[in-house]
């Protein structure tokens, strides 16, 4: 079957077959290997991926599924070749060891940052909750997120900071 | 892993898919797919068609019409944890909701989906059962409403028909002070229920009218507990009935021994989330 997956704002067609799980079409197809296939069991949250902006599992999901519609990956996340503030954070805050789980555990919290820059330590472990990490414990992940947050917030409020003249 | 191959449909309306269900041999249809994608993967399920329903219009809502809340079949679980409407109406379903599978399940799998699903580890299973709710299952031929208790048979059976869409949810709102509550006992985030107990009280002055309860994960169907509800019918909401309740709900289950639990283990399990999960109903039943 004929497909366009928008993969970070850039359209790739291809002719797969009806059972090419999403992730296979990524990392195979398109070739961003950023997106990593962990249990290939729904359980681990290492192939997260956006789904017109919504945290899925791209493990459990087929590439005829996303036809016509835009996935975001950790190849993604970069803009004018600068490291978006969770990257930054999770480098600085040490939030990640093996690095396995970190392109999903940033997607996911990519979108917690996007409605709420100032999540408690609950917060953020709710959200993450899908996505499992065997190095960290997970202290340095919430920790990060949490910093990345504060960047966002002070980003954006100077986003909106009128300039004075 | 790779599932066996299939063919792959995507009808633009209703009348399309009742076709498409009517024609094809061996069809599944594909909602949220985060139960049916698993199986196929492990080769459990092996469907010649897939018919994916995600495109279709319609089917996303939650309402409120004639005293019933009606959930479409393809909305999300964590539509459910968001919906105001949920919260503000149903109590059981509310505190279910986030507790299925995981935050990333959850943005896909469907409450439609995991219902036709019919896994007896499925947490909307019991919360239906408990909640009294229906299933709206329509094709080319028509339309019929089927009680959740008759619709699920077995493990992965229900009444549904091959050509039969599941389009709807429709659970009561009695006018009576209502309260519930899910209580799930959980290795880890996303883990199959070990135990599930689903419970709801409506309350009709100062005494229980209805209770519903049903387990989850502890027999080869979501277990609907009617002997444990059938007490609770117009007793006092204290102690002495909820150790009654729970005691003849662990009767009813069938749980098995395995790596989540030996079959005493969980049925003592049902007995105490039983008695606890009636302690909280009340209580959200009074604040409501």
């Amino acid at each position: 079957m004929q497909i366009t997956v928008t993969l970070n704002g850039t359209d790739r067609s291809a002719d797969v077959e009806p059972r090419l799980l999403l992730t296979h079409f990524i990392r195979e197809i398109a070739r961003e290997t950023g997106t990593h296939l962990g249990c290939d069991t729904t359980s681990c949250g290492a192939c997260t991926v956006l789904l017109d902006g919504i945290p899925v599992k791209s493990c459990t999901l087929f590439a005829v599924q996303a036809d016509g519609r835009e996935v975001t990956t950790v190849e993604g996340m970069m803009a004018n070749g600068q490291l978006h503030p969770i990257q930054a954070a999770f480098k600085e805050e040490h939030g990640l060891q093996c690095g396995f789980c970190t392109p999903g555990m940033m997607l996911t919290a990519k979108v917690l940052l996007d409605r709420n820059s100032d999540p408690t330590d609950d917060e953020v472990r709710w959200a993450i909750s899908g996505n499992l990490c065997r190095c960290t414990g997970y202290m340095n992940i919430v920790k990060a997120i949490q910093a990345a947050g504060r960047t966002m917030a002070s980003e954006s409020a100077d986003a909106q900071t009128p300039v004075a003249g | 892993m790779l599932p066996a191959r299939f063919e792959y449909h995507r009808p633009a309306s209703p009348e399309e898919t009742f076709a498409l269900l009517a024609s094809l041999e061996d069809a599944k249809v594909l909602a949220g797919g985060q139960s049916l994608i698993p199986v196929m993967k492990l080769r459990f399920a092996a469907p010649a068609h897939l018919i994916d329903i995600n495109r279709l219009p319609g089917l996303d809502g939650i309402d409120v019409a004639d005293g019933t809340l009606r959930i479409g079949t393809l909305v999300r679980h964590n539509q459910m944890v968001a919906s105001h409407t949920v919260s503000a109406s149903h109590p059981l379903l509310a505190s279910t909701a986030p507790q299925i599978a995981d935050p990333l399940v959850r943005n896909l799998g469907t409450v439609g989906g995991s219902l036709a699903h019919a896994d007896p580890a499925g947490d909307w299973g019991s919360a239906m059962l408990a909640a009294g709710a229906s299933v709206m299952l329509k094709s080319s031929r028509g339309e019929r409403e089927v009680p959740i208790s008759d619709f699920l048979v077995d493990i992965f059976t229900t009444t549904l028909e091959p050509d039969e869409l599941l389009t709807e949810v429709r659970v009561p709102l009695p006018s009576a002070k209502m309260g519930g509550a899910y209580l799930k006992l959980e290795r880890k985030v996303g883990d199959f229920a070990t135990v599930g107990v689903a419970v709801q009280v409506e309350m009709a002055n100062g005494t229980i009218g209805r209770a519903g309860i049903a387990l989850t994960g502890v027999g080869s169907k979501n277990i609907h507990a009617t002997d444990a509800e059938g007490s609770l019918a117009g007793a006092e909401p204290n102690e002495a009935a909820f150790a009654e309740a729970g005691r003849l709900a662990a009767a009813a289950c069938d749980p098995v021994s395995d790596v989540r639990g030996s079959s005493e283990y969980k049925r003592h399990i049902v007995e105490v989330y039983v008695r606890r999960g009636l302690a909280r109903a009340v209580e959200t039943a009074r604040a409501a």
